[in-house]
């Protein structure tokens, strides 16, 4: 009688090695050097990458297997949400303005992220490295679908949904995600790994998608609570890449601590300075607030991001200088950027308003030392000149850091009155920042940042409207030039919640769905 | 002492993952928040697969995690019937 024996199943690690490292060769009719160019100039010396490890251990079929699994779940809560108008069922249509800034800035850089892990995983002649990093482009281009699928249905019903891609490569403020991306895209791929998958991932990006997703659920969108938690559960398998190969490069050679710190530092500035518009969505554009941005920056980064840099201190890494000054901002910037993206609330292509008076008093409980003082004032005032009819739009175009690409609105450090201003001179040129971070990063590396596409400039320059546009025909206007070209559609998209075509419509939505009248 | 940290969507699945957790690792503390809970752990946290099947009452395998994983940290060592997190320093 034939018995049947079961071969004996191999053991997580033994599978893994055999699926990754156990398919991959040694080229011998190119040399290696040649099939990857790209991962020895930047400096970091790898002696070994059979030394790397992959914790999570995932093999290509087992990630299939389980992301698929995801994509059923998160596609039957999209189908019910939307089959059920579910978007008549958030708090608040200011809320869906949230959305319209997600759409337009965080979106285009998962697919930006997916091209620079594609590129990454293409050249880093580690396989074991290489692998994580081909699911991580994957995992980056499946975010970028999902969340533009399931944007796509407020599109039906809300402005300013309608040109997100197109917008992003033009409206001003959307330059500052974008070349946040331009910039680790364009640097090397170690640089790259440091700068996405270490400093973004590890260190920052449970701000933007833990407090602020669960903050969508508690606002009733499980739209986007679906797709934030789908991305997310992706999140820490990258958040490990991120780590690993922080680990890998200072095991691997001493020498190269001092370029990994450098990166480190630049990134976690550049980072910081980015999440400032997720800090303002957390704080003023969700109706119901799971927490503040200052709470969230101490839970995930005074905390989490501690443990993480004491952690390393025993390869020498420190924590980045920079940690300082935003100590100190945590509590001042969602303000000023705010208040900023109201005064410029017309040449925005989402509505901006003044927080109604309980979230100003929850504001001063969650900013006790900040708010009343400096914050608090400025807002009634505007709100009060807007009740007289006298709603201000700031018409003049602001200066721009020449790093990060935000408007000069940040105070100094140990002056929360005084607008803060460095430069820089180069080839006879001078150049302006936000801070003292964003100028060291220009001063290291000049020639990157002096070819930085600067929004306000290009308008100046003319740059920014649409072909057939004369600026020297009579009473023309430069503003609408500008909002044609970004494709703003003026009075629907841009200006006050109140009185907006979407407060309207939602309006009389919510309440054709309570009655029968 | 830091402390490490996981957290899961919260849904019928990990109902019984996180009881498994919280009845394996007496230090942790169990924080709901809207639509997910987060996990903190003083220096280090153990996920047993056994624990898990016991309270699901069904075969599981420890990468089902990721499908409602949403975020943790500390470094991680997998295998068939452990996944733990810990900080070295």
């Amino acid at each position: 009688m034939d018995m049947k024996v079961a071969a004996k199943k191999l053991g997580l690690k033994e599978r893994y090695a055999a699926m990754t490292r156990g398919l991959d060769w040694e080229t011998t009719y190119q040399p290696m050097d040649t099939v990857y160019p790209y991962d020895k100039f930047e400096g970091i010396k790898i002696h070994d990458w059979d030394k790397w490890e992959d914790p999570f251990r995932l093999t290509m079929d087992a990630y299939w297997k389980y992301q698929a699994e995801k994509e059923r779940k998160l596609y039957a809560i999209l189908d019910a949400f939307n089959q059920n108008n579910g978007h008549l069922g958030v708090t608040d249509a200011r809320y869906i303005n949230a959305l319209k800034l997600f759409l337009t800035a965080v979106t285009p850089l998962e697919y930006m992220a997916h091209r620079g892990f594609a590129h990454v995983g293409r050249q880093l002649r580690g396989a074991g490295a290489r692998v994580a990093c081909q699911m991580q482009a994957l995992d980056e281009l499946r975010h970028a679908q999902t969340q533009i699928h399931s944007l796509s249905n407020y599109n039906k019903h809300y402005n300013g949904f309608h040109d997100w891609r197109h917008m992003h490569d033009r409206i001003w403020y959307l330059s500052v995600p974008k070349s946040f991306f331009d910039d680790a895209v364009t640097a090397g791929p170690f640089e790259y790994m440091v700068a996405i998958g270490f400093s973004f991932e590890y260190v920052l990006t449970n701000l933007l998608f833990v407090p602020f997703i669960s903050g969508a659920a508690y606002n009733g969108d499980m739209g986007a609570m679906a797709f934030g938690f789908s991305a997310q559960s992706d999140e820490a398998r990258h958040m490990t890449l991120g780590l690993e190969m922080i680990k890998f490069m200072l095991e691997q050679d001493p020498a190269n601590l001092p370029i990994v710190q450098g990166w480190i530092d630049k990134w976690t500035w550049r980072g910081v300075r980015m999440l400032t518009i997720v800090g303002m969505m957390m704080d003023y554009m969700l109706p119901k607030r799971v927490m503040s941005w200052k709470e969230a920056w101490e839970i995930y980064f005074e905390e989490s991001g501690g443990a993480l840099f004491k952690d390393l201190a025993r390869y020498g890494i420190t924590i980045p200088k920079c940690v300082a000054q935003a100590t100190i901002e945590k509590e001042h910037i969602t303000h000023q950027a705010w208040t900023t993206f109201y005064q410029y609330g017309a040449a925005a292509a989402f509505n901006t308003w003044i927080p109604e008076k309980e979230e100003l008093d929850w504001l001063s409980e969650k900013y006790p030392n900040t708010f009343d003082k400096y914050y608090r004032p400025r807002l009634e005032y505007l709100g009060e000149q807007a009740k007289q009819g006298k709603r201000f739009y700031s018409t003049t175009l602001p200066m721009l850091c020449q790093c990060c690409q935000i408007p000069m609105f940040f105070t100094e450090p140990d002056d929360p009155t005084k607008i803060c201003y460095r430069e820089s001179d180069h080839n006879g040129e001078k150049y302006h920042f936000c801070s003292d971070h964003c100028k060291e990063i220009f001063d290291h590396e000049p020639e990157k940042y002096v070819q930085a596409w600067m929004p306000v400039h290009q308008i100046y320059q003319g740059n920014c409207f649409k072909p057939d546009v004369d600026p020297t025909a009579e009473g023309f206007d430069p503003l609408a030039a500008v909002l044609d070209w970004y494709n703003i559609q003026f009075g629907r998209d841009n200006l006050d919640f109140e009185g907006s075509e979407d407060q309207k419509n939602f309006d009389t939505w919510r309440q054709t769905a309570k009655s029968n009248g | 002492m830091s402390n490490v940290f996981i957290a899961f969507q919260t849904n019928e699945e990990t109902r019984s993952i996180i009881e498994a957790i919280a009845d394996d690792n007496p230090n942790a503390i169990i924080n709901e928040q809207p639509a997910m809970v987060k996990i903190d752990a003083p220096d280090s946290l153990t996920i047993k697969r056994a624990s898990i099947e016991e309270k699901m009452g069904r075969d599981f395998d420890l990468q089902e995690l990721h499908v409602h994983l949403i975020t943790l940290s500390g470094h991680i060592d997998e295998t068939d019937d452990e996944f733990n997190l810990s900080w070295l320093n």
